[in-house]
């Protein structure tokens, strides 16, 4: 049994009236890469303010590296990296000047640990004079990163960091990230896209301040309580009105160029979905199951703890 | 998807330059009516800068651009009545009701007292929230205020909408509920150019076109695009393209 | 015109249900017209001077208090010795002396002359000339009412004297209270402003998360703008100096010292308004309402103190530069020494000390 990087006990903070985390709880193995994964107003930035002791929670307990969070939160801010939402950078200092300035209030150089940060620096090193403001969106990310790791910190806490950022760019940093695991970092990553999970040794899905599902990407996705099949139509703009008049459909949602149908095994079965379809006037193109996306969980699990309306 | 060949997005030629630096490098490319132009590319890599300028809001440096008929030069105003803009960072007025928005923006775009009420009513039904009208922004959740900004880009069904990002940071099941208006709208006639980094949201496009370093690397359908790189998903293309 | 329409509707929205909105547009113009109503007047109302009489007889009682009746002018204090003057306007309350020559009631009736002595303090030039006339016209009052014979020729020759100011130049009052308002955009906004930014920039957040300690922070935010202001303080007086003829009677090092100490004072303030503003626009709106235009207006920089409504005359006392005014004044055109600035300087200490600690109280740790 590892040690725990992270824990959470019954975590509850609200901002006046509205509930930003409703009594959340879950650990974090010292090592380990590991996701919050939800959509804005899931509460992931309470909580990474709350764990890196930016704010106190209203009421619960947590602990990073084995120190409180309210009590000893200067102990935590040593050894700590922080990289929240949109960077924050120095926009008109360079990109050398920032990781200097990082650096120094930390009382190290970056040539001390420069290891660390050899492969992603490495990338953005030929753009060392320019302002960070001038840096694209992926050499932002690559320069923040750099800065939260510098001091050769105990656990990374990145809010969103692929936020905004393309898809080459958000697939190089996942790299990056699985290359750090190698030196022992405890890195806990939030991000609204869903792909991503997959690559995270373990994901929290969150939803509206609650914590729906913790789990190894692998597990949520075995534990999917039905079968899915993707099916292509040449009718895909009538097939999900379709699909909903069946009573024996779970749910119908599109995904990339198929739809994923959700059904119960002894209700439903690929060639009745079939059937149903012709008979709508469908001419079927492909149809096939599949395993459950992190997606297909995910929405799932939003189901069940449904809000109707706003 | 029903798109037919009019062609009611013209571009010829388009070059975008700040100073030395070319944002735009000769882009070429036409939009169908009733079509939904997915438009991706990384940040930086000139999209952005092209929406502003079919969208009437950037000159180009040089290019032969018509929109909805007009050309960008000497008829923006034409073009800004005939199109629809709705992007992640603006949105409605967070200290306005959803009602008073959807007045505002109609008489913005020339509706009078009669249009406006039957087409809020319209647009309110298709999200179920008739009897919300009265609610300030601010109230209401992520998701729903990107649904609502959108009805709004197309209160005076225009023919062509803008959408910039439109489903960053908001839920899986209201992303794909945000996508079935889009079909809808589509359906009906406007052509939806749109911009998203889900590359999952490309697929659901007609054709796509991928940006890269100020030029077009890219243009067809996601199937299409698929077999030309042997690859499985929109997000493989998209990484082969911009690796080279 | 409906498009215009729905946008004027709109806008009105926007207004009514934003307060800071509504403060400016309501509020501060009601306080402005109240302010500048009280405050602007040509009239001067009870003005202190003090009177050295010499004679102490009937005329110059008589004088006395026709003067002190006008509603000009209270009497501050009655001097005895010539040596008592310097001193008094030194003290910096008193802005008038009248001197009335001995034997004067005797000289008027044997020469039908006498004289009387009017010095003012010309430090502040427009009221030191409005005071004057005032003083000239009661007394020119009086030699008429002298006059009331047939062939009588009774005259009351005044003799005066604008000290510290002799050419009656505006720019006296005006480098210094330009001084104080310099050190305070520089030292007070600007500070306030840069640490709000890095509160709207995020880049605070990441400065927390980290061994640096909040008095770093501070330290490090305020130092560039205490030399920064330093060195604008020496250009100022270098400027005032030769190019307006600003005379720097009193000790260099003191007038330097007391710069400084106004300089730790502004950005101790700076901090202050920074740790309740969590953006700029804030940091800027508090700066501009609460500390430059109050500063401008009520600091006695431009409006005389004394013609100001006893409430705004108890605010200005709150105002810092108020009491930085009077110490350059004094120290640069009277060449007074530390011994007549004290109470003023114990004042911008005290206000310095009640900044930090505030400061330091209210700077958070965290994000709320």
């Amino acid at each position: 049994m590892s040690a725990l990087s992270v824990v959470v006990e019954n975590l509850v903070r609200k901002y006046d009236k509205i509930v930003a985390l409703e009594g959340i709880n879950v650990s974090v193995r010292k090592g380990e890469l590991f996701g919050f994964i939800g959509p804005d107003g899931a509460g992931k930035t309470s909580l990474f303010r709350i764990l890196t002791t930016l704010l106190i929670p209203n009421s619960g307990y947590a602990t990073v590296e084995g120190f409180d969070v309210v009590k000893d939160y200067k102990k935590i801010r040593d050894i700590i990296g922080y990289m929240p939402g949109r960077f924050s950078l120095y926009q008109d200092l360079s990109v050398e000047e920032n990781l200097n300035f990082f650096a120094s209030i930390f009382n190290t150089t970056p040539k001390e640990n420069y290891h660390l940060i050899k492969d992603i620096y490495q990338q953005i090193e030929p753009f060392k004079d320019r302002p960070a403001g001038k840096l694209s969106g992926g050499m932002k990310q690559k320069l923040a990163l750099s800065c939260a790791l510098i001091h050769k910190p105990e656990a990374l806490f990145l809010d969103e960091p692929t936020t905004g950022v393309d898809a080459v760019s958000r697939k190089e940093f996942w790299e990056m990230l699985k290359n750090l695991q190698n030196f022992g970092i405890s890195i806990v990553v939030s991000t609204p896209y869903m792909d991503e999970a997959s690559l995270c040794d373990r994901v929290a899905l969150m939803q509206n301040g609650k914590i729906m599902e913790i789990n190894t990407p692998k597990n949520i996705q075995s534990e999917y309580p039905y079968q899915i099949a993707a099916v292509r139509t040449d009718n895909m703009y009538d097939i999900i009105n379709h699909l909903q008049e069946n009573k024996k459909v779970v749910s119908a949602f599109r995904f990339g160029d198929n739809i994923h149908i959700s059904y119960n095994k002894n209700e439903l079965n690929e060639n009745e979905i079939k059937s149903f379809l012709e008979s709508k006037g469908h001419q079927i193109i492909r149809l096939n199951k599949v395993e459950a996306d992190i997606e297909d969980c995910f929405m799932a699990f939003m189901n069940e703890n449904k809000h109707d309306g706003i | 998807m029903t798109a037919s060949k009019e062609i009611i997005i013209s571009v010829k030629n388009l070059v975008k330059k700040f100073g030395h630096f070319v944002a735009n490098d000769d882009l070429n490319f036409e939009v169908y009516k009733g079509e939904i132009f997915g438009f991706l590319g990384a940040n930086g890599a000139g999209k952005t800068t092209a929406i502003k300028i079919l969208c009437g809001l950037l000159a180009p440096t040089s290019g032969d651009i018509k929109v909805a008929g007009f050309n960008v030069y000497s008829q923006t105003n034409k073009i800004k009545r005939n199109i629809g803009y709705m992007s992640q960072k603006f949105s409605l007025y967070e200290d306005l009701t959803i009602a008073e928005n959807f007045r505002f923006y109609g008489g913005i775009y020339g509706l009078n007292k009669k249009q406006i009420q039957s087409k809020t009513k319209l647009l309110l039904e298709r999200l179920n929230l008739a009897d919300q009208e009265n609610k300030i922004i601010s109230a209401i959740p992520l998701g729903w205020k990107q649904k609502l900004a959108f009805s709004v880009a197309i209160i005076h069904d225009p023919k062509i909408v803008f959408l910039d990002e439109p489903t960053g940071g908001v839920d899986p099941i209201t992303r794909r509920q945000f996508w079935e208006l889009i079909y809808e709208t589509a359906h009906q006639g406007t052509t939806v150019f749109v911009t998203t980094h889900y590359m999952d949201e490309a697929e659901y496009c007609d054709r796509v076109s991928i940006m890269v370093d100020g030029k077009i690397s890219a243009l067809d359908s996601p199937q299409n695009l698929k077999m030309k790189y042997q690859a499985k998903s929109m997000d493989e293309v998209f990484i082969k393209l911009a690796r080279n | 015109m409906k498009l215009f329409r729905s946008f004027v509707k709109k806008e009105f929205y926007h207004i009514f249900r934003d307060v800071r909105t509504l403060l400016i547009l309501f509020g501060l113009p009601i306080a402005l017209i109240l302010i500048f109503g009280y405050v602007v007047t040509s009239e001067i109302k009870n003005a202190k001077i003090a009177i050295l009489d010499h004679s102490k007889d009937e005329i110059t009682t008589e004088i006395t208090n026709k003067i002190l009746s006008s509603g000009y002018f209270i009497l501050d204090e009655n001097l005895s010795t010539e040596k008592q003057i310097e001193e008094i306007f030194k003290k910096g309350e008193v802005r008038e002396v009248i001197i009335f020559e001995p034997g004067f009631s005797a000289n008027l009736s044997k020469t039908g002359q006498a004289n009387v002595q009017i010095i003012t303090d010309a430090s502040d030039a427009n009221t030191a000339n409005l005071l004057l006339n005032y003083t000239r016209a009661i007394i020119q009052d009086y030699t008429l009412s002298l006059n009331k014979g047939p062939n009588l020729n009774i005259k009351i020759i005044a003799q005066t004297r604008m000290l510290y100011n002799e050419e009656l130049k505006g720019v006296y009052m005006f480098v210094p209270g330009t001084m104080a308002l310099i050190l305070l955009l520089v030292s007070a906004m600007m500070t306030s402003i840069s640490i709000a930014r890095e509160k709207e920039m995020g880049t605070m957040e990441v400065m927390l998360v980290s061994p640096l300690k909040p008095l770093q922070i501070i330290l490090g935010k305020v130092t560039p703008y205490f030399v920064l202001s330093f060195i604008n303080a020496i250009t100022i007086l270098i400027l005032g100096y030769f190019v307006f003829g600003m005379p720097i009677k009193g000790s260099l090092i003191l007038l330097l010292g007391e710069s400084m100490l106004f300089i730790l004072m502004a950005l101790s303030l700076g901090i202050l308004i920074s740790t309740v503003s969590p953006n700029q626009q804030v940091a800027m709106f508090i700066s501009m309402m609460a500390l430059m235009l109050p500063t401008i207006l009520l600091s006695g920089f431009i409006f005389p103190i004394e013609n100001m409504p006893i409430p705004l005359q108890i605010i200005s006392h709150i105002m810092p530069a108020r009491w930085f005014i009077v110490i350059l004044k004094n120290v640069m055109l009277k060449g007074t020494g530390l011994l007549f600035v004290w109470k003023e300087s114990l004042i911008l200490i005290g206000m310095t000390l009640i900044f930090i600690t505030l400061s330091v109280k209210k700077f958070k740790v965290r994000l709320e």
